[in-house]
């Protein structure tokens, strides 16, 4: 990487200093900017501290809750467009892997490595976004809502559709009305293919409940929406998987809107009125579904087990009632806003407390991306940073179960996590973490790219300065080669 | 420290935790009840004797046939079941079900400690490598006061990392020298880290003749396996497996649950071997949140259910036999008339593990499930 001038003037003056801690030159930040980058983005990159101080705290928030406002680096569109199946959808990702009549083995095994390409080029938009992105609120709230409603990559075809999920119900709606969100996340044929929902079918004969499964039903009650402790009983979870019966995907003979492959098959609806959550819903096809995605956007319950997890990701593993109660206030004004919501989160003093400050420990994805954000490194090859995400056993899109990855302390917080984490950071400090490599990157190329230590000056005045005494004083008298590891490596930047 | 005795002799727990709620149903299978063919026309296993059909155990209950490496076990007498076994939580939640199997207290949402971390405590022999949890994710069950010690599953779990060069580690422990959660976790990890490498090492040089292990499953649990019999400190081990939730193509020989079945038979039984003379003192119990409901669904799979089996493996165990009061499959039988009954409280089975295998008294005991005695006493060991 290449040294600025005013970084070697800088080390020009450690150099003279002698035993001076290498921090001196600046001065530390204001804990409230530093906070805020903190929870509305994946952490600092080099600079981004001086543009909030520049812009204010408020306007910083007020541009993040409204991401199309915000321009992106050209480098990342740049990269981002050369992903050849980022922006399919699902038709037309179901064409793309349509092997041809009579296809020969051959051509089945470039089918094979095309299924294979689309998860994969996901993935790597999934971190490039994360990393380089500038609407980093946006990113965030991506990573929690997919975690909220989330898929996993392994079960049957929904490889192919994670990415498309992201795109089309996740992504659009992160920072709009949870209401739309739901509604785009029921129809998806990656969450219809994760729990169930597409095959949840009623006998054709008339009154058999026999056929339905209740996997959607039960889980969109209790993670989704009300919560488990929501006040639903299993003759709710019954009533709304019979209310969700026919809904699926399209066979090669049926028609779809051309967007999507969902399809409501109302040979497959149970035609009969239900009960659910105490109310009648009157049998009328895929509109009963719709029906009973109204009735839990607008619970109550919902409202407040929505705000509890948001409070509990942006404040604390343990949130105060009184953030969780007045969140839940405001999405049930505002009929599910989630900027509203975030709006209010980001002004309450809740937020504000310094007790919070840093408080939350970074999961492995918050702790990996922000460690790449921190160099300012050009990223290209993403693949070090999945395998980091493998190993610490939250790999993108890999979540086995419903409820998606926690983001609590008791969690992460392992003996071997931080094994690794520290390894990593190693790796990444020392300069050995291929992330700008590329495939055509020959063995001469890689002589001429020296590995080469990060300037751990820079970092830290990329952080704001904000390591403790101790930190400084053990970097300090550390080897130079890994000085820059031992910061993204310190206990300050294990927390956000 | 009991450094008298020999590595061998040091009573050893593992538990195998099979997330998802697992068809205990279709796991000892009640062959003999015709309400089991009824309610499962397309995932019911054959009887015995019949083409893929379930291994006999007793004349009512038969196992799944992909269980057929566990089958030695059973004929020594080194494998036991609890059918209708569970907790009296009625949640089918997985996430409140297993979080209360977890804590050992079935309705408590306050409680975060693990009952195995409670174990540790009253148990302690105070090494750094008590209890080893394999994964870098901190199960529920181990959480708590108690250091634990983990490491990561997979092919790559003992291949060094940055952190084991001396002069990495050395810088990191300027770092984390203090008294806090972050210093003391790291800590923990520099120790066990050491330790476990170094058994893994010998081990993996002596057994192998540098062959790798399997991956998945049951190269986790053969490494678990080795380390726990080269190293007597760890007294406690904790493995997971995903994948039992089986909503849709559950199948019955073959299919998900066959495979997962497949892979978990297989697993313990790299683990029994690899335990070698260890496995004569080591128990090991395997449990799901919930079972299953009894009829399959339109897709060929089944939905959440209530009572369910343990299984209990190891050289002590008074196995070859199905524990636990049986309470039948017709309507008037089931738990809200969908589901096994649960007859047997999933603490009395570990209480009586604790009690007879590790020694922990009343007083332990109640430190370990809080507020509970024991409805009824199952001698398994």
């Amino acid at each position: 990487m290449t040294v600025k001038p005013r970084y070697l003037v800088l080390l020009l003056f450690i150099l003279l200093a002698g035993s001076d801690p290498i921090y001196a030159a600046n001065k530390p930040v204001d804990p409230k900017i530093l906070h805020v980058i903190n929870r509305l983005s994946f952490g600092a990159k080099p600079g981004e501290i001086q543009k909030v101080e520049s812009v204010g705290v408020e306007r910083y928030i007020k541009a993040q809750l409204s991401p199309n406002s915000i321009s992106e680096p050209p480098s990342l569109t740049r990269q981002l467009s050369q992903l050849e199946t980022l922006n399919l959808n699902t038709v037309e990702i179901r064409n793309y892997l349509k092997a041809p009549p009579q296809a020969t083995p051959e051509e089945k095994k470039a089918l094979q490595k095309r299924g294979g390409k689309i998860l994969q080029e996901a993935v790597k938009a999934r971190l490039l976004r994360a990393t380089s992105s500038n609407r980093q609120l946006q990113e965030v709230m991506v990573d929690f809502w997919y975690n909220h409603f989330n898929v996993y990559s392994g079960k049957g075809n929904a490889r192919y559709w994670v990415g498309a999920y992201e795109q089309e119900a996740i992504r659009p709606y992160a920072l709009g009305r949870f209401r739309d969100l739901l509604g785009a996340t029921a129809h998806h044929p990656a969450m219809l293919v994760y729990l169930d929902n597409s095959q949840n079918k009623a006998s054709r004969r008339p009154g058999a409940t026999s056929r339905v499964n209740e996997n959607y039903a039960r889980e969109l009650m209790e993670l989704h929406t009300l919560g488990a402790d929501g006040g639903y009983t299993q003759q709710d979870v019954i009533a709304l998987a019979r209310i969700f019966t026919g809904w699926g995907i399209a066979g090669s003979g049926q028609q779809t809107n051309g967007k999507s492959v969902f399809y409501f098959d109302p040979r497959f609806h149970d035609p009969n009125d239900k009960v659910f959550l105490g109310r009648t819903i009157k049998a009328s096809g895929q509109a009963e579904g719709e029906q009973a995605l109204d009735i839990l956007a607008k619970s109550p319950a919902t409202a407040h087990h929505i705000s509890y997890q948001l409070a509990q990701y942006f404040v604390s593993d343990r949130p105060p009632a009184s953030l969780v109660d007045r969140l839940a206030q405001r999405f049930r004004n505002t009929d599910g806003n989630i900027r509203a919501v975030l709006e209010t989160l980001f002004q309450s003093p809740e937020f504000w407390d310094k007790k919070y400050f840093n408080a939350k420990f970074k999961t492995p994805f918050q702790y990996t991306v922000s460690a790449v954000r921190a160099t300012g490194l050009e990223v290209n090859n993403t693949i070090p940073l999945s395998r980091n995400l493998e190993q610490l056993e939250m790999p993108v899109y890999g979540c086995r179960t419903p409820d998606g990855y926690k983001n609590t302390q008791d969690v992460w917080l392992n003996p071997e996590a931080i094994n690794r984490r520290l390894s990593f950071a190693t790796a990444l400090g020392s300069g050995r973490l291929p992330l700008i490599g590329t495939a055509n990157n020959s063995p001469k190329n890689k002589s001429i790219n020296r590995v080469q230590p990060l300037d751990a000056t820079q970092l830290i005045n990329t952080l704001g300065n904000s390591l403790s005494p101790k930190t400084q004083s053990a970097i300090a008298a550390s080897p130079p080669e890994l000085k820059a590891a031992l910061v993204l490596g310190s206990p300050e930047f294990m927390r956000r | 420290m009991h450094s008298a005795t020999k590595k061998s002799d040091r009573q050893r727990l593992i538990v195998i935790f099979m997330r998802g709620g697992a068809d205990g149903l279709n796991i000892v299978v009640p062959y003999a009840e015709p309400a089991y063919y009824q309610a499962r026309p397309k995932i019911a296993l054959a009887k015995p004797g019949q083409e893929k059909g379930v291994l006999d155990l007793d004349g009512h209950f038969g196992l799944h046939p992909a269980l057929a490496p566990l089958m030695p076990f059973w004929q020594q007498g080194n494998l036991a079941f609890v059918h209708a076994a569970g907790s009296p939580d009625p949640s089918r939640s997985h996430f409140d079900a297993q979080f209360y199997m977890e804590i050992g207290i079935p309705g408590n949402q306050k409680v975060s400690e693990g009952w195995m971390n409670r174990l540790m405590g009253a148990i302690s022999n105070k090494t750094p490598i008590q209890a080893v949890s394999v994964g870098t994710t901190k199960p529920r069950i181990l959480n708590g006061q108690m250091p634990v010690a983990n490491l990561a599953s997979g092919r790559n779990a003992n291949k060094p990392i940055a952190i084991d060069r001396p002069q990495v580690s050395a810088a990191f422990n300027r770092l984390y020298g203090g008294n806090d959660a972050l210093s003391q976790t790291y800590h923990q990890g520099r120790i066990a880290r050491e330790a476990l490498m170094a058994d893994l090492d010998q081990e993996m040089k002596m057994a192998n003749n540098g062959a790798p292990l399997p991956d998945g499953f049951v190269g986790d649990a053969q490494r678990l396996g080795k380390l726990m019999a080269k190293d007597p400190r760890i007294e406690l081990g904790f493995m997971a497996l995903g994948g039992w939730d089986t909503h849709v193509n559950q199948g019955s020989d073959r299919g998900y649950l066959a495979r997962g079945l497949g892979s978990l038979g297989k697993g313990l039984a790299a683990l029994a071997q690899s335990l070698g003379p260890a496995y004569q003192n080591t128990v090991i119990l395997v449990m799901s949140e919930f079972g299953r409901t009894l009829r399959e669904n339109g897709n060929g799979g089944t939905d959440h259910g209530h009572g369910n089996v343990m299984w209990i493996l190891g050289g002590k165990v008074r196995g070859g036999k199905v524990y636990g009061e049986w309470p039948g499959l017709e309507t008037a039988q089931l738990y809200e008339k969908r589901d096994l009954a649960v007859t047997t409280d999933f603490r009395d089975v570990i209480s009586d593990v604790l009690a007879r295998h590790l020694s922990v008294n009343d007083t332990q005991l109640s430190k370990v499930f809080p507020s509970y005695t024991p409805k009824q006493k199952i001698a398994l060991l």
